[in-house]
């Protein structure tokens, strides 16, 4: 019996098509148990002599068994090796399936088939009798290989190292005071804080407006809404600083005198909320959700005097130029329109500018104080950009990413600088320098994403509300008391020599 | 171009907004999710907005392939969907799905006159959907790592595949979220966007 055995084992021997017993493992095999969820190793087998003629000094050793261990160190680049390096365009399982069904049979009983159908349709979400999936191979090359997908980056910063620069004065990087405004409303589309040039901020809070006295502190609820399910949705002070102009969630604009707390009208001319309102001396204008600008003339009866239609959703941003000529509106439809104070031929009013490079809401709209025609606008979240234009010539003079939501832009009067709030992930506010677009300084704080931002009429201090219930005053604008004295002189100076020429 | 406004839409013209449309939307895709590096995208007016595309060669030239089929097939009103699918290339595990479902009338003939739409209509239809494209990153989940696109046609099952396509699986997100975009029609063709996404678990 014996010599059997051992022809049976010397057979099995000479057999190539069976495994070797107590062998130990391919490196082919290795590299798969390596790789764990890679490609199947039907897809690496035919490697494995060219991979064998290769190795080197790395002998694996005789003892079985000893699988796990990484005796060759190869790079694995992205689920392949150096033949193949990238085996991202290859679909294993659907060639291996397609390989191996070729000699499968084709007869099948009717409700089998029926059956094999609806599992089809199922599966593959459509009738595989009426339709393939074809996709096209030879796709380019990815993006280079150190490329790291930013976006990543973007959301989960940290911080950012911009204002380590040397900054001539001293900016305090904690706010003057902070102010509980507890249930205001977190909606990016709305306006509800103004400063007002006689000193007082008004705050919305849902459905009441609260007015702030800076100077001696003392709170005064100015209204509050009769309906309960009405809110607030934006609030403008006049230049003067005796009318407040109030936008409601129920389309109407309505105006309220300060010293008798009392309303004076109610313009109701709008089909939706009223998110956005602007001043120009008597016009005051207003922007609501259905992407329509409506100009209202306070002083007369027929108040509703022109409409402007630029926009095809809710416009966020409205902001009269400083001498009155322009004004700037930008909507949730990512554009930014320019409109000019009178109309046109056709007694139409037409927008003499629409900047359509903003990829997101456009929310943040401010004129330059000291050039004419210079316009900063900033974006959504989609965007994040902040873009300073020439609304004469169209021409976009900078652009700079902010890397953040952008809801509010404000240009300081004191120093050549503006100062711009956003939300995730830091909610803070930036101060640029101007032209060169370099952070001066970043203020932080705030706990959830800043909505709106107003400045003090004295220039230097930026009020600042934000989703945590908190508004902050930062006093980043602090004139130096030579330089106001110099200022002073300065316009002093001015006056007197006008009075000259006109004698 | 100003004659073509008042022209109304044939099958031809439909087939070519369309097939732009896809182009555009392509792009559009790759920048908003970070599948190539921002700078080598190049910005260009477009729908009255202001659309990034793409400045690699290859790339253009890939897509430019797939504009050209595309453009074929729609007139022959053979495909059915346009899928583009982004995976990782670590794990080839696909995060997220982007589907064009077409719907084509097929009683349109080259030869009938061409149909009554404006094609500012359609232009601001499509101007709709590119920027709710936009807006999704608003709401898709990060994209950790990098990925890869792979583009899918759903055609008839009689079409004779041409050079350089390959059959392929439906390649779907297992455990996903899905959000319907806007759709836009030239009355030929209409085109409806949906997005999915793996839910973060």
């Amino acid at each position: 019996m014996a010599q059997f055995l051992f022809e049976a084992d010397l057979h099995g021997l000479l057999k190539l098509d069976t495994p070797i017993p107590n062998a130990p493992p391919a490196r082919w095999q290795r590299k798969a148990k390596e790789s764990g969820p890679g490609p199947s190793p039907v897809g690496v087998s035919p490697m494995k002599p060219a991979n064998r003629s290769h190795s080197f000094s790395k002998t694996p050793s005789k003892t079985p068994g000893k699988s796990g261990s990484k005796i060759q160190s190869t790079p694995t680049k992205a689920g392949g090796d150096r033949y193949i390096p990238n085996r991202s365009t290859m679909q294993m399982e659907m060639a291996n399936f397609l390989l191996t069904k070729e000699n499968d049979p084709a007869e099948e009983s009717p409700t089998k088939k029926e059956q094999q159908k609806a599992w089809a349709v199922n599966l593959n979400g459509f009738d595989v009798e009426e339709a393939k999936i074809l996709r096209l191979s030879g796709k380019p090359q990815n993006a280079p290989e150190g490329y790291q997908n930013n976006l990543k980056v973007l959301y989960s910063q940290k911080m950012t190292p911009g204002s380590s620069r040397k900054n001539s004065r001293y900016i305090p990087s904690m706010p003057d005071r902070i102010l509980d405004a507890p249930e205001i409303r977190n909606d990016y589309y709305l306006n509800l804080i103004d400063w007002s040039s006689q000193n007082f901020l008004a705050v919305a809070l849902d459905n009441s407006v609260y007015l702030w006295n800076h100077a001696s502190g003392e709170i005064i609820q100015l209204l509050q809404m009769e309906h309960p399910d009405v809110y607030i949705s934006s609030v403008s002070w006049i230049k003067e600083g005796n009318y407040l102009a109030v936008g409601t969630s129920s389309a109407e604009v309505q105006l309220w005198d300060i010293q008798q707390q009392k309303r004076l009208r109610n313009m109701t001319s709008h089909c939706a909320r009223v998110g956005t309102l602007s001043w120009n001396s008597y016009i005051l204008s207003s922007g609501a959700r259905t992407g329509h600008i409506h100009h209202h003339d306070v002083r007369v009866a027929e108040h509703h005097v022109a409409t402007l239609t630029g926009h095809t959703q809710e416009v966020c941003g409205l902001k009269w130029s400083l001498d009155g000529r322009y004004l700037a509106s930008g909507g949730n439809d990512n554009l930014v329109n320019v409109w000019p104070c009178t109309q046109g031929g056709g007694g139409d009013f037409a927008p003499v500018q629409t900047f359509t490079q903003h990829q997101g809401a456009v929310k943040a709209v401010a004129w330059c104080p000291w050039q004419m025609n210079v316009l900063a606008t900033g974006g959504g979240t989609s965007d994040r950009h902040i873009r300073i234009w020439n609304v004469c010539s169209g021409a976009c003079l900078s652009a700079v990413d902010a890397h953040s939501q952008v809801c509010s832009i404000l240009w300081s009067t004191n120093y050549k600088e503006f100062i711009s709030g956003h939300g995730f992930a830091q909610n803070q506010l930036v101060l640029w320098k101007y032209p060169t677009m370099t952070k001066v300084a970043e203020l932080q704080g705030h706990t959830a994403r800043i909505l709106n931002l107003t400045m003090s009429p004295d220039g230097t201090t930026v009020a600042s509300v934000a989703a945590d219930e908190t508004l902050r005053l930062w006093r980043c604008f602090e004139m130096d008391p030579i330089k106001k004295k110099e200022k002073e002189k300065a316009n002093s100076a001015k006056s007197s020599i006008i009075h000259q020429s006109i004698r | 171009q100003l004659g073509r406004e008042h022209q109304g839409i044939t099958l031809r013209g439909s087939a070519e907004l369309v097939a732009e449309f896809f182009s555009y939307g392509i792009n559009s895709i790759l920048y908003q999710r970070g599948i190539y590096p921002p700078e080598t995208f190049t910005r260009v007016q477009k729908y009255g907005l202001t659309l990034l595309v793409t400045t690699d060669p290859e790339l253009t030239n890939y897509l430019n392939n797939v504009t050209e089929q595309m453009k074929e097939w729609l007139y022959k009103c053979i495909v059915q969907r346009l899928v583009v699918v982004i995976s990782s290339i670590e794990s080839g595990e696909v995060l997220e799905r982007w589907q064009f479902d077409i719907e084509c009338d097929k009683t349109a003939k080259d030869d009938e006159g061409p149909r009554e739409k404006s094609q500012k209509a359609i232009q601001d239809e499509i101007r709709s959907v590119i920027r709710q494209i936009t807006a999704t990153v608003t709401f898709l989940p990060l994209l950790e790592s990098a990925c890869a696109f792979d583009l899918l046609i759903y055609t008839d099952k009689d079409l004779a595949v041409p050079e350089k396509w390959e059959e392929s699986g439906p390649q779907f997100i297992a455990n996903s979220e899905e959000v319907r975009l806007r759709s836009f029609t030239t009355t030929i063709h209409k085109v409806n966007t949906t997005v999915a996404y793996k839910k973060d678990s």
